[in-house]
């Protein structure tokens, strides 16, 4: 059963009658409806086109919300041979909001780090949403700090809504663990590719989207603070997150024209969510672009572009 | 007895009505209370007497408790892009920074100047809570890096009085990318083993906290300062409970290993400059001995 967001609902009616036919037909044999079902695809096709080629920015928000938006465990699962997880940050704990591990991507070993917020209620639950406490951050940097020693490239794929506000989470030092997370991805010697495949939410993203290359799927979204966040902040009402969303210039296009990103990954029309095994691809081909880019350079021209390129951003008028 | 309301409240009324109270003379303690003399205030580093309360304290009062004679030499701000994202709400981001500016007469939320310290060499950055929520920006990102990148220069410790809601709401991801950036600044600090000292003062909350913030050589914290990544309302609104007492207090943070010492106030000067001193491994000076002046330098 597909999910539908709110402004899809001209779509899901059709796709319902779609559904409806389908049944019919496969009860009655002598019912012949392709006809009818080839028309009303057409007219899905069109109504996707329409919805998808201007969504506003909440619009984008909700698409990059999307339950069936495809997540970490996706990405890795069809882009990472051999993936070996590796977990704790040998302090305190394991944080599943965060996974990371080892291993071969399009024939290159690798690390690949990410932010995980779950398929289902009990996988949400178990991976707290996508929202990273102190060990997952501690945790990232750990493998950052592995890979650096290890001179393998690092791939990161960023979908949080931010870091996990809680007591624990302050009390062993939230702040400082994202802090230091973003100075080891600063500190690398080797490429690190990062990737916006949903929300890209505040300093919880920045903690691991410190990269030489920064892409972005099309409808992903990446924020100072969550719009309902930034609408709290702001107008301390946070119901007036569509308000937020729709000011502060938060899409692909917004970032890749700050340069704050460096390229934007396009969706199958209507959304990752509509075809998972199409935008996986087109990422792990991005990805795979980005990190050839890095073949012929040394860890120090690695650190220094990486720098450079955050020092270049918002400078330019 | 009414009587008495009825004939003497009217008079009371009165002569209080007469008379002009200046709104800045007096200062309540938010504590006890009390209320103090504004000019006993300011001569107490704004620590109110008797509760020891640590009030806000604005950037050129602090840089003229810093620097020794209060003498030094402010860095102009780099200038940057303004109001990136055409932003506005109720009203243009571009008017409510011209308000702030009028307001607090600062061009943005911090002040960067060097001078000396007991003698020895330092620059100094304080941010503002009181222009816009003390929040990072361009600007303040931009003259953190031109701060730091002028300390190495002048190969002088960096000691930064933070002061921050977080990042700038009206800035969008460029205020957010404040915090990768002025990490860089913070390791070319490192690289050239200056020490890179914070003091967090009331409050330090959110992007500030989670990058430049916390990433000092030497973390120092002033009493019953707020100190934490999300906001006290945040968090009692996701976990739908009230917050322990003290909960991110400069204590509390102390306590849980975050920041090396809570320091007084009246203290601060004397620590900022002995722990300079030491890891510049330049001898500690006698008391009132004769201090060079910024002209000398």
């Amino acid at each position: 059963m597909r999910t539908y967001l709110d402004f899809e609902r001209p779509v899901a009616e059709l796709e319902s009658k779609v559904a409806d036919l389908r049944d019919l037909s496969r009860h009655d044999a002598s019912f012949s409806i392709c006809d009818e079902i080839k028309c009303l695809e057409v007219k899905i096709e069109h109504a996707l086109k329409e919805l998808y080629s201007k969504l506003t920015p909440w619009q984008k928000t909700q698409v990059s919300r999307h339950p069936g938006r495809p997540r970490f465990t996706h990405y890795v699962s069809c882009l990472v041979d051999n993936f070996i997880p590796l977990c704790g940050d040998r302090r305190f704990s394991d944080d599943a909001a965060i996974q990371g591990g080892v291993g071969c991507f399009r024939g290159r070993p690798v690390f690949i780090i990410g932010h995980e917020r779950g398929g289902d209620t009990d996988g949400r639950l178990k991976h707290n949403f996508g929202m990273a406490k102190p060990e997952g951050y501690r945790k990232a940097a750990r493998l950052m700090s592995l890979s650096d020693q290890f001179d393998l490239p690092v791939l990161s794929l960023i979908d949080t809504a931010g870091a996990y506000p809680g007591v624990g989470a302050e009390e062993r030092g939230q702040s400082e663990a994202i802090a230091r997370s973003t100075e080891t991805c600063l500190s690398l010697g080797v490429p690190n590719i990062a990737v916006i495949i949903g929300q890209g939410g505040s300093g919880g993203a920045v903690a691991i989207a410190t990269a030489n290359k920064v892409l972005m799927l099309e409808h992903s979204i990446y924020t100072v603070a969550s719009p309902e966040a930034s609408a709290s902040i702001l107008w301390h009402d946070s119901a007036r997150a569509m308000d937020a969303a729709n000011q502060m210039k938060i899409t692909s296009a917004d970032l890749l024209h700050f340069g704050v990103i460096d390229a934007v990954i396009p969706e199958p029309m209507g959304g990752a969510h509509r075809d998972v095994d199409a935008i996986v691809k087109a990422t792990g081909d991005s990805l795979f672009e980005a990190l050839c880019s890095f073949d012929d350079m040394k860890r120090d021209e690695i650190r220094i572009h990486r720098q450079e390129k955050f020092m270049k951003i918002g400078t330019d008028f | 007895m009414n009587w008495i309301n009825n004939v003497i409240r009217p008079k009371i009324r009165s002569i209080l009505s007469k008379r002009e109270i200046d709104d800045h003379l007096w200062v309540k303690c938010p504590v006890s209370g009390q209320m103090v003399f504004h000019k006993d205030l300011e001569a107490n580093h704004f620590v109110v007497p008797g509760s020891g309360y640590h009030m806000r304290m604005d950037t050129l009062s602090r840089l003229n408790s810093l620097f020794d004679k209060s003498v030094f030499e402010e860095m102009p701000l780099p200038s940057v892009l303004s109001d990136p994202l055409e932003f506005r709400d109720e009203r243009r981001y571009s008017e409510r920074l011209k308000l702030a500016r009028t307001k607090t007469g600062m061009e943005d939320a911090i002040k960067v100047a060097h001078g000396y310290l007991d003698g020895l060499h330092v620059v100094s950055a304080v941010q503002d809570f009181s222009f816009m929520g003390g929040s990072l920006g361009l600007a303040v990102g931009e003259t953190l890096i031109a701060a730091m990148r002028l300390s190495v220069k002048m190969h002088s410790p960096f000691i930064i009085f933070t002061a921050s809601g977080g990042a700038r709401m009206q800035e969008g991801i460029l205020a957010l990318m404040q915090m990768p950036r002025t990490t860089i600044a913070v390791r070319e600090l490192r690289e050239a083993r200056l020490p890179y000292i914070v003091v967090l003062t009331h409050p330090t909350t959110g992007g500030v906290t989670a990058s430049y913030a916390m990433l000092g050589d030497i973390h120092i914290a002033e009493p019953g300062a707020l100190i934490g990544f999300a906001g006290p309302r945040v968090i009692e609104q996701t976990i739908r409970e009230k917050l322990p007492d003290g909960f991110q207090k400069a204590e509390y943070l102390r306590d849980h290993g975050m920041v090396d010492m809570v320091v007084p106030r009246h203290e601060l000067r004397e620590t900022l400059s002995h722990l300079c001193r030491m890891l510049m491994k330049s001898p500690i000076p006698e008391p009132d001995c004769s201090l060079p002046s910024l002209s000398d330098s």
